[in-house]
C-alpha cells in the first residue's frame, strides 16, 4: 500500500469548514467529499473527523442536527454557521499567507 | 463572550454525557456501515469489507477518549483515573492495606509531631505584634542569666526608652476562702505593666494602673476568665466586690478574657500587684534575685538596638545602688535579651528539634517502603500496561493514572494519618515533659490538617512519580508475551537502591536511639548524693496572719514533723527550705571570716530543721550533723558540702571556721555562725551539672522564717502510698495549711529528666517503627527475587547445586545490600546524630560502643530476614520447577 501524504496539522479544521460551506452534510459524507474534492491525494484517518467536530461544534462554528438521510437512516448533520463561516475565511487567509511563504522560500533559495 | 458561550455549551454536554455518547456511537458506526457498503459495492467480501471499513475509521476506543479529551473537563478525566484507581485498590487489598497502613503512621506521626512542634517554635505568640516582646535577665560576668531584682527593673525602667512597657513578675499561690472550699491558687505578682506589656486587657473591669502598684498599696486582683467561672459562677457582678486571700480582702478590679494564654505562667489564675518597696532598702526583697522581667520594645527597635542600649545602663545601675548590688550576692555586668519566644522554647528547643527530625526520618522510611510495594506490584502489573499502551494509551496517560493510584493511596493513608495523628498528640501530651510552654495550644488544628493534606499530596507524588515512570516505559513485544511476575533488571537494581536507603534509614534512627537511651543510663548512674528510694517528698505552706510571727511559724513546722514521725512506716522525716531537683534554686552569699569578704562565696542555702540530713541520708564527711539543741538564740551551727570545703578551705580544715551568710553577711552586729561539719554533695538543679557548694542552717538561726518548707519522709516501704497518712497527720496539727507538690523521691528524679526521657521514648518508637520497616523491606525483595529466579535455581540444582550453595547465593544477595545499607546508615548517623548535642550526657555523638552494637544488632535482624527466603529457594525442586514452565 502506497504510503499518502499527510494532512498538514491544523488544516483538518479548515477542511471541514470549508467542504461544508456547499451544504449540511454528515460525517461520512465529510470524508467522501475531501476525499473525492483532493482526488484521493487527501485520505484524514476517518475517525478523527468526529473528535475535530465536536470541538467545532463546542466553538460554535458548525451546528449539528440529526436528519434522515435518502436512505432513510438517520444521521447527524453538520451545518456551517454565520461564525464559522468568518473562521473560515481567517484561516483561509493564514494558510494562504504561510502557503505563500514556503512557496517563496522554495523558489528563491 | 465566545468563551462564556464555549463553557456554556461544554456544560451542557455534561449534563447530557450518556446522551453524547450514545449520538458519538450511532454517528460512528453510521459511518462504517457506509464504508462498508462502499467496499461491498466496489467487490469485496462482506467480511473483508467490514475490516477494511474499521481500518479506515482508526482506532473507535481512543477516538472516543480524545472526543471526551475535547468536550468534557478535566476533572472527569481525573474522576475517571480516581474511579478506575479505587477499582484496583479495592482489588488488591492485599497491596493496598498495608500501604495505606505504612502511610498511616508516616503521616499521623509527622501530623502529631507537627502539632506540638509547630505552636512553640514556629507559630508567633497569641499576642498583637509578638515578635516586639522581649525576656530580660541580668547577665554575671560568667555570661549566665539570673532573675533580676526590683531595683535592676525600678533602675532600667527609670532610664530607658525602647520599651513600650516593661513588667516584672513573681509567682504566687494565695489560699482563697469563702463560701466554697478553700483552694490554692496559682496566681502572679506582677508590676502594673504586665497586661499591657503583653497587648491583652481585661475584658470586664480595668487593668492594673501604676497606684494600684505601689508600696503598701490597695489589694486589688484580676481574676482569669476560667477562674471566674469555675469559682465565681461567671457572675459580672463581682467586679467590685471583695474576695478572701491568705486571710486578706482583695478588691476583684478585672476579668481577663476567656482566650488568653498566659505564655509566662500558663497555670495562673489571678494576679494582684507587686507592691514593692520603691525606696529599695538594700536589705529587703528589692535587692533579691528572684523576678522574671518581660518588656515589649518600641516600634522599630531591633533586638541588637535593645542589647547595646541596656549594656550601658547595667555599670551605671551598679555605681549607683551598689550597696542593694553588694547584698543581692552576685554582680551583674549586664542584660541578657532575648526574644520572649526563643527565651521560653530554649529549654524545649533542642528535644524538639530532634524529635521533628527522627518523624520526618520515619517518615521517609514509610515513603521509601511504599514506593517499594508500588514497584513490586506494577512488575506484576506489566502485562496490563503493555495492553493499555497497545489499546492507545500514551505514556502521559498512564504516568497520570498511576499517579492517581499512588495519591489515592496517599490520601486514604493520610486520612486514616490523622486518626493516628489524633491519639499520638494525646499520647505526647501525657509524655510532655514539664515545663512545655503553650500546652494548650497543642491540638490538631486546621493548620495541622492542612499540613497533613499538603503532606499527604507530597507523599502520594513522591512515592508514585518513580515507580509510575518506571512502569510506563514498557516495552510493547516483552509487556505481552510474558505478562508473569518477571520484572526488568532496571527495576531490580530500584528496588535494592530502596532497600538500601530504608536500611541506613532506620540505622540512623536506631543510633540515635541508641546514644540517647546510653545518655539517661549514664545520668541515672550519677549518684545524686543522697537516697532516693522509699522517699516522700511535698512542700508545706503556711498561710493566714495567724503566722505572722516567726514562733508561730516554727511551732507549726516542729509540731507537723512531730505528727509525721508518729505515722506507722515513717522512719524519719525533715523540712528544708529547698529541695533537690525539684526546680528550687535558692542561693545566697556566705561571708568568711578569714576572708573577710562581705559580698560572700555563693552556695546553695537549706534552712533545714534537724532530721533533714538523716532522712535524706546525705552522709556526714567529717563533725557533726544538725541537731534540736541548734534554734535561735544559741551560736549558730552551720554544715557545709564537701565541695565548699574544697573551694574555700582547701588543704585546711573547716570545722571551727565562722561564717556569716545571706542577710546577715558584712552585717558587724550580727554574730557568726560556726562550721560544725561536712556533708556529703547534693545535687540540686540537675544530675548533669557538677557539683554546686551548698550550706546547710538550722530554720531557726536562718534570718527570717521560711513559711514554705519542703518535707522529706524516709518510709519503710512503698513511699507514695504512704502520701494520704503523711498529708493527714500535717492536717492534724492545722487543718487549713496547704499541702502541694506530694511526689516521691524517684519521681522527681525522673522528672527532672523528663526532656531527654521524651526524646528517647520518641526516638525508641520511632526506631522500632523504622526497624520494622526496613526488614520487612529486605524481606520483601528477597522474597520477589527468589520468586522470580526459581526457575535458575532448579536448574543450578539440576547442574549440581547443593542446598548450601543455594542458601549462600540468596543470603549474600541480601547481606550485600543490607552490608551498603549500613556503611551508609553509619556515614549518615555521624552527621545527624550532631543534631542531638545538648541532649546526651557523658557520652560522644560518636560513641563506638553505640555505633558498633546498634549496627552488629541490625545487620543480624537483616540476617534474619535474608534467612527465610533463603531457605524456600534452597527447597527448590528442580523437576518440579523446571517441568512448570
Amino acid at each position: 500500500m502506497a504510503k499518502k501524504p499527510e494532512l498538514l496539522p491544523g488544516t483538518l479544521d479548515m477542511l471541514i469548514l470549508k467542504t461544508l460551506t456547499r451544504a449540511p452534510l454528515h460525517g461520512y459524507g465529510i470524508a467522501q467529499s475531501i476525499k473525492a474534492l483532493s482526488r484521493d491525494v487527501l485520505t484524514v484517518e476517518e475517525g478523527s473527523l468526529y473528535p475535530a467536530l465536536q470541538r467545532l461544534a463546542l466553538k460554535g462554528w458548525v451546528k449539528a442536527e440529526w436528519k434522515t438521510t435518502e436512505t432513510n437512516r438517520r444521521a447527524r448533520y453538520y451545518t456551517l454557521t454565520a461564525a464559522g463561516r468568518k473562521q473560515l475565511g481567517v484561516e483561509l487567509s493564514e494558510f494562504e499567507q504561510m502557503i505563500l511563504a514556503i512557496t517563496r522560500v522554495l523558489q528563491n533559495a | 463572550m465566545n468563551a462564556m458561550l464555549y463553557f456554556l455549551r461544554k456544560l451542557g454536554l455534561l449534563f447530557r454525557r450518556k446522551q453524547f455518547h450514545d449520538e458519538l456511537a450511532e454517528e460512528m458506526s453510521f459511518h462504517r456501515e457506509q464504508l462498508q457498503q462502499e467496499f461491498q459495492a466496489g467487490g469485496m467480501p462482506p467480511q473483508e469489507a467490514r475490516f477494511a471499513a474499521a481500518r479506515q475509521i482508526g482506532n473507535v476506543a481512543r477516538l472516543k477518549e480524545e472526543t471526551l479529551d475535547t468536550v468534557g473537563f478535566r476533572f472527569e478525566t481525573f474522576l475517571q483515573d480516581f474511579r478506575y484507581a479505587s477499582r484496583q485498590l479495592r482489588k488488591n487489598r492485599a497491596f493496598a492495606a498495608p500501604a495505606i497502613l505504612i502511610l498511616a503512621l508516616g503521616i499521623g506521626a509527622t501530623a502529631a509531631i507537627f502539632s506540638v512542634v509547630n505552636p512553640i517554635l514556629f507559630e508567633p505568640l497569641p499576642y498583637p505584634h509578638p515578635s516586639r516582646l522581649t525576656m530580660l535577665w541580668e547577665k554575671r560576668s560568667d555570661g549566665s542569666s539570673m532573675y533580676v531584682t526590683f531595683g535592676t527593673y525600678r533602675g532600667l525602667a527609670e532610664r530607658t526608652h525602647l520599651f513600650e512597657a516593661l513588667a516584672v513578675m513573681k509567682p504566687w499561690q494565695p489560699t482563697v476562702t469563702g463560701p466554697a472550699e478553700p483552694e490554692r491558687l496559682e496566681g502572679q505578682r506582677v508590676s502594673a505593666a504586665y497586661f499591657h506589656a503583653l497587648g491583652v486587657l481585661p475584658v470586664i473591669g480595668r487593668d492594673f494602673q501604676p497606684a494600684d502598684d505601689q508600696f503598701h498599696g490597695p489589694n486589688v486582683a484580676i481574676l482569669s476568665h476560667r477562674l471566674w467561672r469555675r469559682r465565681f459562677g461567671a457572675d459580672p457582678g463581682i467586679v467590685g466586690r471583695q474576695i478572701r486571700l491568705d486571710d486578706n480582702t482583695f478588691t476583684v478590679i478585672g476579668i481577663m478574657p476567656p482566650g488568653f494564654e498566659n505564655v509566662l505562667a500558663p497555670e495562673a489564675e489571678l494576679w494582684a500587684p507587686l507592691q514593692y518597696d520603691p525606696s529599695l532598702p538594700f536589705d529587703g526583697r528589692e535587692w533579691g534575685h528572684h523576678l522574671r522581667m518581660v518588656g515589649r520594645l518600641r516600634p522599630g527597635v531591633s533586638l541588637t538596638q535593645a542589647r547595646s542600649q541596656l549594656d550601658v545602663i547595667m555599670p551605671i545601675l551598679t555605681r549607683i545602688y551598689a550597696r542593694g548590688y553588694t547584698s543581692s550576692g552576685w554582680p551583674a555586668v549586664g542584660f541578657l535579651v532575648n526574644s520572649l519566644q526563643a527565651d521560653l522554647t530554649a529549654d524545649v528547643r533542642p528535644a524538639l528539634l530532634a524529635v521533628l527530625g527522627a518523624v520526618l526520618l520515619v517518615l521517609l522510611i514509610a515513603c521509601v517502603n511504599v514506593a517499594n510495594l508500588l514497584l513490586a506490584r506494577n512488575a506484576q502489573r506489566r502485562g496490563e500496561f503493555a495492553m493499555r499502551a497497545a489499546l492507545g494509551a500514551e505514556q502521559p496517560r498512564l504516568v497520570r493514572q498511576l499517579l492517581t493510584e499512588s495519591l489515592l493511596l496517599a490520601l486514604l493513608g493520610g486520612a486514616l494519618g490523622m486518626v493516628v495523628a489524633e491519639f499520638g498528640v494525646r499520647a505526647l501530651l501525657a509524655l510532655s515533659p514539664p515545663g512545655l510552654p503553650r500546652l494548650s495550644a497543642i491540638r490538631l488544628d486546621p493548620v495541622v490538617f492542612a499540613f497533613g493534606l499538603g503532606m499527604t499530596t507530597l507523599v502520594g507524588v513522591v512515592v508514585g512519580l518513580f515507580p509510575a515512570l518506571h512502569a510506563s516505559r514498557v516495552d510493547l513485544h516483552t509487556g505481552i508475551q510474558q505478562s508473569s511476575q518477571r520484572s526488568t533488571g532496571g527495576q531490580q537494581w530500584t528496588r535494592r537502591a530502596l532497600v538500601i536507603a530504608e536500611v541506613a534509614l532506620a540505622l540512623i534512627l536506631l543510633i540515635s536511639a541508641g546514644l540517647l537511651l546510653r545518655s539517661l543510663q549514664r545520668i541515672f548512674a550519677v549518684t545524686p548524693g543522697f537516697d532516693a528510694a522509699h522517699l516522700l517528698t511535698m512542700q508545706v505552706q503556711e498561710s493566714g496572719h495567724r503566722f505572722d510571727s516567726d514562733q508561730a511559724r516554727y511551732n507549726f513546722f516542729d509540731q507537723a514533723l512531730q505528727a509525721v514521725r508518729q505515722v506507722p512506716g515513717v522512719i524519719s522525716a525533715g523540712f528544708t527550705s529547698q529541695l533537690p531537683l525539684s526546680g528550687d534554686y535558692d542561693i545566697y552569699g556566705v561571708e568568711l571570716e578569714k576572708e573577710n569578704n562581705p559580698e560572700g562565696h555563693g552556695a546553695f542555702r537549706y534552712a533545714v530543721t534537724p532530721g533533714y540530713l538523716e532522712a535524706m541520708r546525705i552522709p556526714l564527711r567529717r563533725g557533726r550533723l544538725l541537731n534540736d539543741r541548734d534554734r535561735n538564740g544559741v551560736s549558730g551551727a552551720v554544715l557545709i558540702s564537701e565541695s565548699f570545703a574544697k573551694h574555700v578551705f582547701p588543704g585546711q580544715d573547716p570545722i571551727g571556721q565562722q561564717v556569716r551568710a545571706g542577710p546577715d553577711r558584712g552585717q558587724a552586729a550580727r554574730s557568726w555562725s560556726t562550721i560544725v561539719g561536712v556533708v556529703g554533695d547534693v545535687k540540686q538543679a540537675s544530675l548533669e551539672l557538677g557539683d554546686a557548694d551548698a550550706f546547710y542552717i538550722p530554720n531557726k538561726q536562718w534570718a527570717w522564717a521560711d513559711n514554705t518548707l519542703s518535707l522529706v519522709v524516709r518510709t519503710r516501704g512503698d513511699a507514695a502510698a504512704l502520701a494520704p497518712a503523711v498529708r493527714n497527720a500535717i492536717w492534724s496539727v492545722d487543718k487549713d495549711q496547704p499541702v502541694v507538690r506530694v511526689a516521691t523521691m524517684e519521681r522527681l528524679l525522673a522528672a527532672s529528666e523528663a526532656q531527654r526521657r521524651f526524646a528517647l521514648i520518641i526516638f525508641e518508637a520511632f526506631a522500632l517503627v523504622g526497624l520494622a520497616l526496613a526488614v520487612t523491606g529486605v524481606y520483601g525483595v528477597l522474597a520477589g527475587s527468589v520468586a522470580e529466579r526459581t526457575r535458575e535455581f532448579g536448574v543450578r540444582v539440576a547442574l549440581g547445586a547443593t542446598r548450601a550453595d543455594l542458601l549462600a547465593l540468596v543470603v549474600r544477595q541480601g547481606m550485600v545490600l543490607a552490608a551498603i545499607g549500613l556503611v551508609t546508615g553509619l556515614v549518615g548517623a555521624v552527621a545527624a546524630t550532631r543534631v542531638l548535642g545538648t541532649l546526651l550526657f557523658g557520652i560522644s555523638p560518636l560513641d563506638a560502643v553505640t555505633y558498633t552494637g546498634v549496627s552488629a544488632g541490625l545487620a543480624a535482624i537483616c540476617l534474619i530476614a535474608c534467612w527465610v527466603p533463603a531457605w524456600r529457594a534452597a527447597g527448590v525442586d528442580p523437576s518440579i520447577t523446571l517441568r512448570a514452565q
